[in-house]
C-alpha cells in the first residue's frame, strides 16, 4: 500500500525524523492559509500524488513571493499531473502539500527496502541525492553505500556510523544522522514497511539534516496488524474498479486493451495476458480470482469485468485445482443471468470436475464459446474483438 | 526415486480442522498419503477423515512418528506453526498459506538457518511426487509418474505445464510450487541441486515470473552445475511495471525483475525459453522425451 509524501512525513515526524513546516492544502484557500502559517516567502508547492518524477512533471514548484505562490497553487491544484510513473493519462492532483523553502547545502539518499535475496532488510545510502536512486545504482554502483539488518540482533550502531560517515556529514550533524537513521530503520520495522525513502535527505545551510521528500510503502500482507495505516488509504488514487475487487478479495488490475481476463491463480493470470498479446490481442484487465474461489467470488468478478465499458470480449481461463470446475460454471450461470451479456465470452476449462462444469454450462442456455484449449481461446478471442 | 517427499514420508497436517485443512487431508488421503496426524492447539483427541488431532506438532511427531508437515494455518499464525515443526524435527514443510508479512517470513528464515528442516513456500501448492505422495493442494489426476522435475512459482500455472507434460506422454518425478512471496523457503538452486542428484529425474521444467532475481540466479547456477536439460517459461511479459501482480513477490520495480530480462538471462546462458505457454509440454517432449 501506498500513502502520500505529506502522510509520510507526518510518520517521520511521529518518529522524530526533521521534516520542512508545512501542511497539505486541497483548495486554494487552504493552501493560502497554510502559506501565512509558515511566515514569510519561499514556499513550495507539491502536488500529491502516488508517483514518482513529480518534480520533472511540473507537479513541484517554488514561490518566491505570495502572489507567485496563489498562481502556481492554481496551476498545480486540479491539473493532471503526468510522470514516467504514471502512463500518459496522467493522474489528477487533488491535494497540495505547501512547505517551507529550505536552503539546501547538500543532497543525500536515505532508503530502507527488503532485500529478497539475502531474505532481509537492506539499507542504502548516497551521497547522490535527488536523483533516481535505480539511475545511480546502474550507473555510478560505487557510489551507494548498503547495510543489511540482521534479523536476529537488529539493527546495530556501528552500522548506522558506517552510513553516516560514508555520507560525509558535517562533524555536527554526526549525532543526530545517526539518531535519524535509527528512527527510520524503527519506523520500517514497527509499521511493517516494504519501502522507506527519503530522497533528498538534505543538509541545510545552516547545518541541520531534513527529510525533504518521503516515501512509505506497507506490506500489504501485514496490513492487518496496523489499522491506522489502513486509514492513510487514498481512495481516489485507486481504480474504482480496482477499490470494487478489493471488497471481494479479488486480485484485479486495470490494464489498456480491450479484452476481459478472469483467471484463477496469479501465475496462470499473467501467462493468459501474454498470450492472448502473442495472439494479437489486448488485455483490458488482470483478474486472479484465486485458488478457492466459491461461486460468489466469481460471479462478483465476472461483474467487474462487464463493468468496464472498454471490453469486448471476455476470456475466461480456469484450471480447477482447489476451484472446482462445477463451482465455477454455477458462479458465471448466476453472474450471467443477472447482465444482459452484450460481448462475447470464452471459456476455457480444465481440471477438477471439468466435465460436470461443461455440463452445467451447456445446459445453462446461456450464450458462451467453449474453447478446448488455451491457445485456440487466446486466438478465438483476438478474432472477436477485431470483428466488432 | 524423487526428491523430498516419497512413499515413506508421514504427513502432519496443521490447521487440519479448519476448512481448507480439513478438505485437503480428505483429497491427500484419497490420493494414497500417508496423513498420520494433524495438529489445532486445543483440539488433540478429535480426529478429521480417521486421522488424530493433536495440540502440538512435538506430540504429532512423538506419538505417529511425522516427518513432513503441511500448513494451512491462517496467515497471522503461520510464521509461528513453520518454526514450530522446524523444532519439533520436521524435515519438509509446505506452507500453502498466503498473505504472510514480509518481515514475519524474515524472522522464520532466519530461524531455519543451520536447522535441517526445509520449508516450501509459503502461498505456494505444496510437493507431489506423482503415484507415491501429495504434500499439497494440487489435483491429484494431471499428474503421472516419470521423469520431468517441475519448479514453478506459481500454482495452477504448474497445473498447467503438467497437464500438457502428461499429455505428451510424459510423466513426472517431482513437482513443486515455491511460492510468489518475496521472501520463501527452499529457492530454485536448492532445489535444482536435489533434481541433480536424483537418478528418476532426466530433466526440469522451471517456471518463473516477474519480479526479484531468482530465474536470473538459477540460469547462472544452470549454466555452471545443472547437467540435465532444462525448459523455461517465464510469466507476465506483459505485466505493467510497479503492480503487485496477485503474488506479493510479482512486481516489476522500476526497470528490474522485467520478463524480457529474465528471458534474455536465460537463453544468454543457453537454456530453453519458451514464449509462448501453449508450446511448453512440446519443447519438454523434444528435449527430454
Amino acid at each position: 500500500m501506498k500513502i502520500h509524501e505529506y502522510q509520510a512525513k507526518a510518520l517521520f515526524a511521529q518518529y522524530g525524523i526533521p521534516i520542512p513546516q508545512g501542511r497539505a492544502a486541497s483548495s486554494p484557500p487552504e493552501a493560502l492559509e497554510a502559506a501565512q502559517a509558515l511566515g514569510p516567502p519561499p514556499y513550495v508547492v507539491k502536488a500529491q500524488i502516488h508517483a514518482g518524477g513529480r518534480g520533472q512533471g511540473g507537479g513541484v514548484k517554488v514561490a518566491r513571493t505570495l502572489d507567485e505562490f496563489t498562481s502556481r497553487v492554481s496551476e498545480i491544484l486540479g491539473m493532471t499531473l503526468v510522470t514516467h510513473q504514471t502512463g500518459p493519462e496522467g493522474k489528477k492532483v487533488l491535494k497540495v502539500l505547501i512547505e517551507e523553502g529550505v536552503p539546501i547545502a547538500q543532497e543525500l539518499y536515505l532508503g530502507i527496502v527488503v532485500d529478497r535475496a539475502r531474505a532481509c532488510p537492506a539499507i542504502m545510502a548516497s551521497r547522490s541525492g535527488g536523483m533516481d536512486i535505480e539511475e545511480v545504482a546502474e550507473k555510478t554502483p560505487h557510489l551507494i553505500h548498503r547495510e543489511w539488518i540482521d534479523p536476529a540482533v537488529g539493527f546495530q550502531a556501528f552500522q548506522a556510523r558506517n552510513i553516516i560517515y560514508r555520507l560525509g556529514l558535517p562533524a555536527a550533524l554526526v549525532k543526530s544522522g545517526i539518531a535519524l537513521i535509527t528512527q527510520l530503520v524503527k519506523l520500517f520495522e514497527q509499521l511493517d514497511c516494504s519501502l522507506v525513502e527519503i530522497n533528498p535527505l538534505v543538509v541545510t545551510r545552516d547545518d541541520r539534516l531534513m527529510a525533504l521528500d518521503g516515501k512509505v510503502n506497507f506490506d500489504d500482507n501485514a496490513l492487518f496488524r496496523h489499522k491506522e495505516i489502513l486509514e492513510l488509504m487514498d481512495p481516489s488514487e485507486q481504480d474504482p474498479l480496482e477499490l470494487e475487487a478489493n471488497k471481494y478479495n479479488l486480485n484485479y488490475i486495470r490494464l489498456n486493451g480491450n479484452i476481459g481476463v478472469m483467471v484463477n491463480g496469479a501465475g496462470l493470470a499473467m501467462a493468459t495476458m501474454d498470450l492472448i498479446k502473442l495472439y494479437g490481442g489486448e488485455p483490458a484487465n488482470f483478474l486472479d480470482v484465486g485458488g478457492g474461489a466459491s461461486a460468489e467470488t466469481i460471479a462478483n468478478g465476472f461483474r467487474i469485468i462487464l463493468s468496464d465499458e472498454r471490453v469486448r470480449a471476455v476470456l475466461v481461463n480456469i484450471f480447477g485445482g482447489i476451484l472446482r470446475c462445477d463451482v465455477l460454471a454455477e458462479g458465471l450461470i448466476e453472474a450471467a443471468r443477472k447482465v444482459v451479456l452484450q460481448v462475447p465470452l470464452i471459456i476455457r476449462l480444465e481440471g477438477t470436475n471439468v466435465d460436470r462444469g461443461r455440463e452445467l454450462l451447456n445446459q445453462s442456455g446461456l450464450d458462451f464459446i467453449v474453447s478446448p484449449t488455451m491457445a485456440e481461446a487466446a486466438k478465438k478471442v483476438g478474432q472477436l474483438v477485431q470483428r466488432n | 526415486m524423487s526428491i523430498l517427499v516419497d512413499k515413506e514420508s508421514r504427513v502432519v497436517v496443521q490447521g487440519v480442522t479448519g476448512k481448507e485443512g480439513s478438505f485437503h487431508t480428505k483429497q491427500m488421503l484419497e490420493y494414497g498419503t500417508k496423513v498420520v496426524a494433524g495438529v489445532t492447539p486445543g483440539k488433540a483427541g478429535q480426529q478429521v477423515e480417521g486421522v488424530p488431532v493433536y495440540h502440538t506438532v512435538a506430540d504429532a511427531v512423538a506419538e505417529q512418528g511425522a516427518n513432513v508437515s503441511i500448513i494451512f494455518v491462517p496467515p497471522a499464525f503461520a510464521p509461528d506453526a513453520i518454526m514450530e515443526a522446524a523444532a519439533a524435527g520436521i524435515g519438509v514443510m509446505a506452507c500453502i498459506t498466503e498473505g504472510l508479512p514480509t518481515l514475519d517470513m524474515v524472522r522464520v528464515k532466519h530461524y531455519l538457518k543451520g536447522r535441517s528442516a526445509v520449508l516450501i513456500g509459503p502461498n505456494c501448492p505444496g510437493i507431489i511426487t506423482p503415484g507415491a505422495c501429495k504434500l499439497g493442494i494440487m489435483p491429484g489426476y494431471i499428474f503421472q509418474p516419470g521423469p520431468i522435475g517441475v519448479i514453478s512459482r506459481s500454482g495452477t500455472l504448474t497445473y498447467e505445464v503438467v497437464d500438457q507434460i502428461s499429455k505428451q506422454g510424459l510423466g513426472q518425478s517431482t513437482c513443486l510450487g515455491i511460492g510468489g512471496d518475496p521472501i520463501i523457503g527452499l529457492n530454485f538452486i536448492d532445489l535444482l541441486t536435489l533434481f541433480a542428484a536424483d537418478p528418476q529425474t532426466d530433466g526440469v521444467v522451471l517456471i518463473g515470473e516477474i519480479g526479484g532475481t531468482a530465474e536470473e540466479e538459477a540460469a547462472a547456477f544452470i549454466k555452471e552445475h545443472f547437467p540435465k536439460p532444462v525448459v523455461t517459461f517465464i510469466a507476465g511479459q506483459t505485466a505493467p511495471p510497479g503492480r503487485r501482480m496477485g503474488h506479493a513477490g510479482a512486481i516489476i520495480s522500476g526497470k528490474s525483475g522485467t520478463a524480457q530480462e529474465k528471458m534474455a538471462v536465460l537463453k544468454a546462458a543457453g537454456i530453453r525459453v519458451v514464449v509462448d505457454l501453449t508450446k511448453v509440454g512440446e519443447a519438454v517432449k523434444e528435449l527430454m522425451g
